[in-house]
């Protein structure tokens, strides 16, 4: 069985003239536990929606989303909060680290609404990613590329089954886009987390055994995506 | 905790702000606390000092002037007594002591007050307590000598044997010095009552003094009484007040200040609405500071969402971080209190020779950081439910 089943996902916004514009409608989507795949598409096609929506940050206008024994779907707010915190990892493209917090304190807080915070689980996997000199530090005292090790260490912080990662070397320059790429592949095989990563980057889409194009998923079509 | 967690980076993060919102919040608090505490005070303190005594009997006129010239030493006498009437009252049956007074002059703003000895020797100004002398001896009955209270003896650089000229009335004008020249032979220990600011000299020197009309020579300010039992003072009442026309018994005493206090009670109520009004105005003061730091808290909220924040947490999280900055500002509050109330403190034993502590407790300083502190969580409200409200997808940018 798989970890992630998708059918007949739909989702669509209203848009500010007032007319309802689909974004996402995919008949069936699957992935296995600790399978890695990469899905191409390009800006705008509704890549980040359909993460969201596997995140549980937001609700579909119908189908499923089965994670594990869980349907995404069909639970209230407050359990999808907490399914995406003991479930998933989520890796931005812009990181989304809170600039107020510490390195070690961006994982501490994930893990508070996950697994509990584990200090010596924390420190561990920022020096898992070459940040355990870097504890303290904020993130705005981090280069970018060191920014996106410590968003890849909170996205395991809770032994996540499935990690998404939205476009995760979209704002880095290519040798840290190579090691992050390596180091989020590397960090998932090891922890037997999947990975489900979009992008439009030719680069790192080559680096995957199995890539999926994300517009012959996506019956909306570029043009209607987001 | 989670919520204290996020509170507690919060705070850091946004600390100038924090800082300026709490410091306001402790000025309010500190200035709610004072106002209670010195009126509350006050009114304990003053309607305690009574030096011993538990009436007075002077001219005919207002009990209260009556009391507060011969007791606290403040406002003009309302008149003399004849020295038959001090004789009379002495040797009444009900009356246990009466000390005499004289007033009239001053040394350089603090009153000169004539009386005899005996107040010194014989009187418990507070149960179990008898004036003291710091230095010196008491002045001899009759002689050109003086005892100084401890503040007056302070303030005006006098220690035994120093000589002064008395002026006459009871405010300083350096025109009116009397000839008569006065040896300070002891200073009083402080006994933390109006007797502290005063000159003390035999009462025949004021009686006597020179310029003074001798035709009052054997006249009296006012009588201290103590009574043998309370019920002889509704007697005397009714004697002097009533049946008479000529004096005034002033009884009891702590019943009079207590009179004046209810009297200007709404000048209490006054300072009370100013101090809500501040703590209204520094409430909303973190209402306006965390709210208008939403916009750039939207980016955090939506990150705490995504990573598994209930909209709970984040709602609380802003309402804590409000009370927390209430809480913060009347810890502060505390050392604003002690600062205002120790020169209130100044001001009011310099007047009146009265000391009050600041330390002692006083119910407002559970209830006012009380109050402070869940007005403060209500001003988190609005901008919590801002908080609440977030919308996690789109404030996750970019969407590709």
């Amino acid at each position: 069985m798989s970890l992630l089943e998708i059918a007949s996902l739909h989702k669509s916004f209203v848009s500010p003239g007032g007319e309802r514009k689909r974004i996402v409608a995919i008949e069936k989507f699957a992935l296995g536990a600790g399978e890695q795949v990469a899905l191409r598409g390009e800006s705008g096609s509704g890549k980040t929606t359909f993460l969201h929506l596997i995140a549980g940050i937001l609700t579909p206008d119908q189908g499923s989303i089965q994670i594990g024994s869980a349907d995404m779907t069909r639970l209230g707010e407050g359990a999808r909060d907490r399914l995406r915190a003991s479930t998933l990892g989520y890796i931005f493209q812009t990181f989304n680290l809170l600039q107020g917090y510490t390195c070690l304190e961006n994982l501490l807080l994930a893990m508070s609404f996950g697994l509990g915070r584990d200090r010596a689980r924390a420190v561990a996997l920022l020096e898992r990613v070459g940040l355990g000199n870097r504890l303290h530090h904020l993130p705005r005292q981090l280069s970018t590329g060191q920014q996106q090790r410590v968003a890849i260490a909170r996205a395991m912080a809770n032994r996540p089954r499935l990690v998404l990662a939205d476009e995760p070397t979209g704002n880095l320059d290519q040798r840290n886009a190579d090691e992050a790429l390596a180091l989020i592949r590397q960090t998932c095989r090891e922890t037997g987390a999947a990975l489900l990563l979009v992008s439009h980057d030719a680069g790192v889409l080559s680096r995957f055994e199995e890539t999926r194009d994300f517009a012959l998923l996506n019956t909306v079509g570029p043009e209607g995506g987001q | 905790m989670t919520i204290f967690f996020i509170v507690r980076r919060s705070l850091r993060q946004h600390l100038l702000s924090t800082i300026v919102t709490a410091l306001s919040i402790a000025l309010a608090g500190g200035l709610l606390l004072s106002i209670w505490a010195v009126k509350d005070q006050s009114q304990a303190a003053f309607t305690q000092v009574n030096i011993g005594f538990d009436a007075v009997l002077g001219a005919r006129g207002s009990k209260l002037q009556l009391v507060l010239n011969s007791i606290f030493h403040l406002e003009a006498s309302p008149g003399n007594i004849e020295e038959s009437d001090y004789l009379a009252i002495k040797h009444h049956p009900a009356v246990k002591r009466a000390i005499p007074i004289a007033v009239g002059d001053n040394l350089r703003g603090f009153r000169i007050v004539g009386t005899i000895p005996e107040l010194f020797t014989g009187v418990e100004y507070a149960l179990g307590r008898n004036f003291r002398l710091a230095a010196g001896r008491l002045f001899t009955d009759g002689a050109n000598e003086a005892v100084l209270g401890s503040f007056a003896a302070a303030r005006l650089g006098l220690g035994v044997g120093a000589t002064f000229h008395p002026y006459h009335g009871l405010v300083y004008d350096p025109r009116n010095q009397h000839a008569d020249i006065y040896t300070v032979t002891g200073i009083l220990a402080p006994s933390n009552t109006p007797a502290d600011k005063v000159v003390w000299i035999p009462i025949h020197g004021v009686q006597t003094m020179s310029g003074h009309d001798v035709r009052a020579a054997t006249e009296v300010s006012a009588v201290l009484i103590q009574l043998r039992a309370p019920s002889a003072g509704f007697l005397l009442d009714l004697k002097y007040n009533r049946q008479g026309n000529r004096l005034t018994f002033a009884y009891p005493i702590g019943a009079i200040v207590a009179d004046l206090f209810d009297k200007i009670g709404w000048f209490d109520r006054i300072l009370a609405l100013i101090a809500y009004l501040v703590a209204l105005v520094s409430a909303a003061g973190i209402l306006v500071a965390i709210y208008n730091s939403m916009d750039s808290r939207r980016r955090d909220i939506a990150i705490l969402r995504a990573l598994g924040a209930h909209r709970g947490i984040v709602f609380a999280s802003v309402v804590v971080e409000a009370a927390a900055i209430g809480t913060l500002g009347m810890i502060a509050a505390f050392a604003v209190y002690w600062a205002i109330t120790a020169a209130a403190a100044a001001i009011i034993r310099a007047q009146t020779g009265v000391l009050l502590d600041p330390l002692v407790y006083n119910p407002v300083m559970l209830w006012g950081p009380g109050a402070m502190i869940l007005l403060s969580a209500l001003s988190g409200v609005a901008p919590a439910w801002k908080a609440y409200r977030t919308d996690v997808a789109t404030n996750l940018s970019p969407l590709s």
